[in-house]
């Protein structure tokens, strides 16, 4: 980043922290970026005179002297078609060795959509894994992560979905990716001839983790310049979000700022929300719909990232290991998706909500089941049915590596309720019945 | 002479500024960036220093630029026209609004200035007045919208004129009123008032005691809530907090809604807005959009803006009440408010209270609660404001501060659990842990003894016991195993399970199920429970489950059917065949 003639430089820095820096400068702009030392920094708080930059690649060797210049602008992003097939860093700078790229230069983190100006969701997402279409469709414009332990194929699944999600434009934010991880994505974009369409901007874990603040304002500030300018359907992937906080919180505790439930900042929650509602359907057919991947700890989702996620998400997919099958699937008591209403049985089957419903409960009577078995009680005919219908259901609907159109899913849950109970068990709409049940 | 400042630090939407002059707290300030102007409101004073919170982004804000004070609080327009409106947390008027985006400083009009309104006059000339006294009315949607004396007027006027039946706008003189010392004041239909101050242009307040009926059955027939009642709504997410205030604004019988989007997903909002004008009101035949106004102040909307809307909320819906109508005011959620008060309280660096929430957070949510109520107003007639809060609580901890602050100020506490909507039992209120204080009020015992049934009341304590002997049972079970208790035991916890299945668990997205008009939950719980008071006789515990799985299907066909039609008929045919294959002794 070139600096301007005639630009003040100041050389006196009073106090310096792990990742900030404070120094005396005058006209100074809250959000303004700074270059100290040759890094990149940012204005986060202004006393008097006195301002306090954000260093976000760390602090380490700047001198008392070093070198201020204030660039007279919050960070942005130059936005332009050029940006699809690119890879660029959480500065938006170009990583794979190719050109800059040129367009109008936008600054990130813009403001909010108004919400009377939002269209109600109401395009179905097919992923052709009946886990998600069939209990927790996605619908264009939805915001929705995976809650997932760090072992689960979460990367993988993410990726399926979004090549199968037929968006014009796929914007990848990798926060504190594995430099695996990120060829990962590559190859997997690359093999399937999509990287034209891709655009990334990453932060491995190679990089200062303060940087990663970026990562989501930078994919979504290019998100919005597709599906507002050129009203394309855009997927954003963030992953990991989990990282993206552990950052906030180093900032924040920095700038000696209370901290909130498990030592996160006290705005982690608008901090996240600002991200997240970025997700918007446009009514002229433009949309952004956001994929994200949290990761827990040990499942445990009272934790303050997940627990404000999932406050803020239309949300949320666990993915678990079902040792009677031996397959990793989509839990369907744990995952949701808010917006499934909006197209189950419209753009689906209208038998779809019930079985849906049904097939959960029946599941759920198994689970029961399990239990008692478990605790060495006799097992009902009903239980036993239940206990072999899960497996089946299981293995049929729920595994990820199913893959099957939105019909193929009811017609294969209304056999297996044939196949182990009757129609009182299921309880199902009788007009539904009638049409469904399978003949003999 | 107005108040004048320069910007001195800023810290996020925390902004210092030096002023030259008197502030008051709470007072709003505009700070000048370019050509737009920022609102921002006064929440400490220590010297020349006045700490305001800005209700926008700072962004290129500068240490110098200046600001105007405006010599008030934060105020609302009260007028016709407020009626369907999509307003933010500010009353702006988000229709007015050009572009997709919302832009700084955009700050619009929350009425409309040169629309007329058929003014039909309901005082004389001569007539004593005071705050809140109905000089007349215009018909607004469906509905009398009173023109009353300005509430900042303080003490006794009388009419000097008054304008004739015609057409005005809001901001045309309807009336010149003098005080006691002959001094001259024209009044509009158009007045302000300041957000954080209660409107008490009434007589007394008195306990509440007549129903607010929602449709919503596990409300209705277990925790019933009344019309100027308080309730709220903690549960982790994913357990149907915006699904339950949805429904509520739906099909609750009031006669205006004001839904206050408070820091909660803006999608959610979006469903409002597009199906609540297709909807239909079944108790006006008009749109559903007619009775309700919406502030929307999204989660991703300016954090200050956040904690005044439901201030805003209320104040329309005091203002509302005053001309003696039943007023619903729904607030989704009040914990988002809640951080924001403490994400300022943490950059003004106050000691912190529990989970870093500021220490006065209770008297804050006790005071906001209190501001609902039935009233008297001083004509004699009645209004009510009933109020109920979704909290998200931390973790789904109920042990945290702010739903542990608002179970000291609501009533009526819905619990909604995990557990419950793990197995898709919806509406998820836990029917156990949740409880309506109003069932104790001997106003309101009368009130159901009179208005639905004799036994009414008897019927749904009966109800609450058998759903936690219900539990026991089924925990006994799990103990000890199907056959290591009696088959007693079963029918007792199946029995429990009739009323949880036909009763509580609702669908809300069925257009026949989703509402229960009070006559119908009436028939269906004498249904219930008289067939569950029925004695029954089983020879093994799975002809007990089996059977209860058949009689539940069919309730829950009734249920699913239009009212008394051939169908229901048929169901109910149908279970009575069912009930006399087992039953051995029939009550009554």
């Amino acid at each position: 980043m070139e600096t301007q003639a005639f630009q003040k430089i100041y050389t006196k820095i009073n106090q310096i922290t792990k990742a900030t820096c404070s120094l005396s400068a005058k006209g100074v702009g809250y959000d303004e970026l700074a270059i100290i030392h040759g890094r990149l920094a940012q204005v986060v708080k202004i006393i008097g005179d006195n301002v306090t930059l954000q260093v976000f690649s760390g602090t380490e060797g700047i001198p008392t002297n070093a070198e201020v210049v204030f660039l007279g602008k919050a960070p942005s992003l130059k936005v332009s078609d050029d940006l699809a097939g690119r890879f660029f860093n959480a500065f938006g700078e170009p990583i794979d060795g190719g050109p800059a790229v040129e367009g109008e230069e936008i600054e990130i983190g813009g403001p909010s959509v108004n919400p009377v100006q939002r269209m109600k969701p109401s395009n179905m997402i097919f992923t052709g894994i009946a886990g998600i279409d069939m209990n927790n469709s996605l619908v264009t414009g939805q915001k929705i992560p995976f809650f997932a332990d760090p072992d689960q194929p979460y990367n993988q699944v993410m990726a399926i979905v979004a090549l199968r999600a037929k968006a014009d434009k796929i914007i990848l934010g990798g926060m504190g990716l594995t430099n695996d991880d990120y060829l990962f994505y590559k190859n997997v974009f690359d093999n399937a001839g999509a990287l034209d369409r891709i655009i990334s901007f990453v932060n491995t874990t190679d990089d200062p983790p303060v940087e990663r603040l970026l990562i989501p304002d930078m994919a979504l500030t290019a998100a919005e310049y597709f599906a507002v300018q050129k009203n394309e359907t855009v997927l954003v992937l963030l992953t990991d979000m989990t990282l993206y906080a552990d950052a906030l919180s180093i900032v924040s505790n920095r700038m000696d700022q209370i901290p909130s439930k498990d030592s996160m900042p006290g705005s982690l929650y608008s901090d996240l929300a600002k991200i997240y509602e970025k997700a918007v359907q446009f009514p002229s057919g433009g949309s952004i719909t956001i994929i994200a991947v949290t990761t827990l700890s040990g499942g445990d989702i009272t934790h303050a990232i997940p627990d404000n996620t999932g406050y803020i998400t239309e949300g949320q997919l666990f993915l678990r290991r079902d040792t009677e099958i031996a397959k990793v699937i989509v839990d369907p008591f744990r995952s949701l998706s808010r917006l499934k209403q909006n197209v189950i049985g419209k753009d689906t089957r209208a038998d779809h909500g019930q079985v849906m419903n049904a097939a959960i409960k029946l599941y759920a009577e198994a689970a029961n089941a399990k239990t008692k078995l478990e605790n060495g009680f006799d097992l009902t005919d009903f239980d036993e049915r239940s206990l072999d219908y899960a497996k089946e259901y299981s293995h049929d609907l729920l595994a990820i590596d199913v893959n099957i159109s939105g019909e193929e899913m009811l017609d294969t849950a209304w056999n297996l309720f044939k196949k182990y109970f009757t129609q009182a068990e299921v309880g199902i709409k009788k007009e539904f019945s009638d049409k469904y049940w399978p003949k003999d | 002479m107005t108040t004048n400042g320069i910007v001195a630090g800023i810290i996020a939407n925390l902004v210092i500024v030096e002023v030259d002059g008197p502030v008051s707290q709470n007072e709003i300030c505009y700070i000048k960036l370019g050509n737009t102007r920022l609102m921002a409101e006064v929440i400490k004073i220590i010297g020349k220093n006045a700490y305001v919170q800005v209700f926008e982004s700072t962004r290129n804000l500068k240490v110098g630029d200046t600001v105007e004070f405006a010599g008030h609080m934060l105020e609302v327009s009260l007028g016709p026209g407020i009626l369907s409106k999509n307003y933010d947390g500010l009353q702006n008027d988000l229709d007015k609004m050009k572009g997709v985006f919302l832009k700084r400083g955009d700050y619009t009009n929350p009425l409309e200035n040169d629309k007329k309104w058929g003014f039909q006059p309901l005082a004389k000339v001569g007539d004593m007045v005071e705050a809140g006294f109905w000089l007349g009315e215009v018909k607004e949607n469906w509905m009398a919208h009173k023109i009353m004396v300005p509430f900042k007027f303080t003490g006794k006027f009388t009419i000097k004129s008054l304008a004739p039946k015609g057409e005005y706008t809001i901001l045309d003189t309807i009336a010149v009123l003098n005080d006691s010392d002959g001094k001259e004041y024209n009044v509009s239909m158009m007045q302000k008032w300041p957000v954080k101050l209660a409107i008490k242009a009434f007589k007394h307040k008195p306990r509440p005691s007549k129903m607010m009926e929602t449709g919503i059955r596990c409300i209705d027939s277990l925790n019933p809530i009344v019309e100027g009642g308080t309730g709220f709504t903690p549960g982790p997410f994913g357990t149907g907090k915006t699904v339950l205030q949805h429904a509520l604004s739906k099909h609750a019988e009031a006669d205006m809604i004001v839904v206050a989007a408070c820091g909660e997903r803006a999608n959610e909002v979006v469903d409002i807005f597009t199906e609540f004008p297709l909807l239909d009101d079944p108790r006006t035949g008009r749109k559903l959009m007619e009775r309700t106004t919406i502030i929307a102040n999204t989660s991703n909307m300016p954090v200050a803006a956040r904690e005044a809307s439901v201030y805003t909320a209320m104040t329309i819906a005091e203002y509302y009440r005053s001309m003696g109508l039943k007023i619903l005011l729904l607030a989704d959620s009040t914990s988002r408010w809640a951080q924001a008060l403490r994400e300022m309280s943490n950059r003004m660096e106050e000691l912190p209270g529990p989970d870093a929430y500021p220490m006065d957070l209770p008297a804050i949510i006790s005071n906001f609660y209190s501001r609902a109520g039935f009233v008297q107003l001083n004509n004699g007639k009645t209004g009510s404001i009933t109020f109920i809060g979704a909290v998200s609580p931390a973790g789904g901890n109920l042990k945290e501060p702010v739903t542990e602050s608002t179970k000291k100020a609501a009533r009526c506490f819905y619990a909604l659990s995990q557990q419950r909507a793990d197995s898709k039992r919806y509406p998820a209120v836990d029917p156990i842990d949740s409880y309506s204080k109003y069932l104790e009020y001997d106003e309101f015992k009368e009130y159901l003894f009179q208005n639905i049934s004799p036994d009414w009341l008897e019927k749904l304590l009966y109800a609450k016991n058998l759903l936690i002997r219900g539990k026991e049972a089924y925990e006994q079970i799990n103990i000890l195993g199907d056959d290591g208790v009696p088959i007693d035991y079963h029918l007792r916890y199946w029995k429990s399970e009739v009323f949880d299945f036909v009763i509580l668990q609702q669908d809300a997205f069925d257009e026949i199920d989703s509402s229960t008009p009070i006559k119908r939950q009436k028939y269906m719980m004498d249904k219930v429970i008289n067939l569950i008071k029925d004695s029954y006789e089983f020879e093994t515990f799975d002809d007990v489950n089996k059977y209860f799985r058949r009689v539940i299907n069919l309730l829950k066909q009734m249920n699913y059917s239009e009212f008394e039609s051939a169908d229901f008929k048929k169901f109910e045919v149908e279970l009575e065949q069912i009930l006399n294959e087992r039953r051995v002794a029939q009550l009554a």
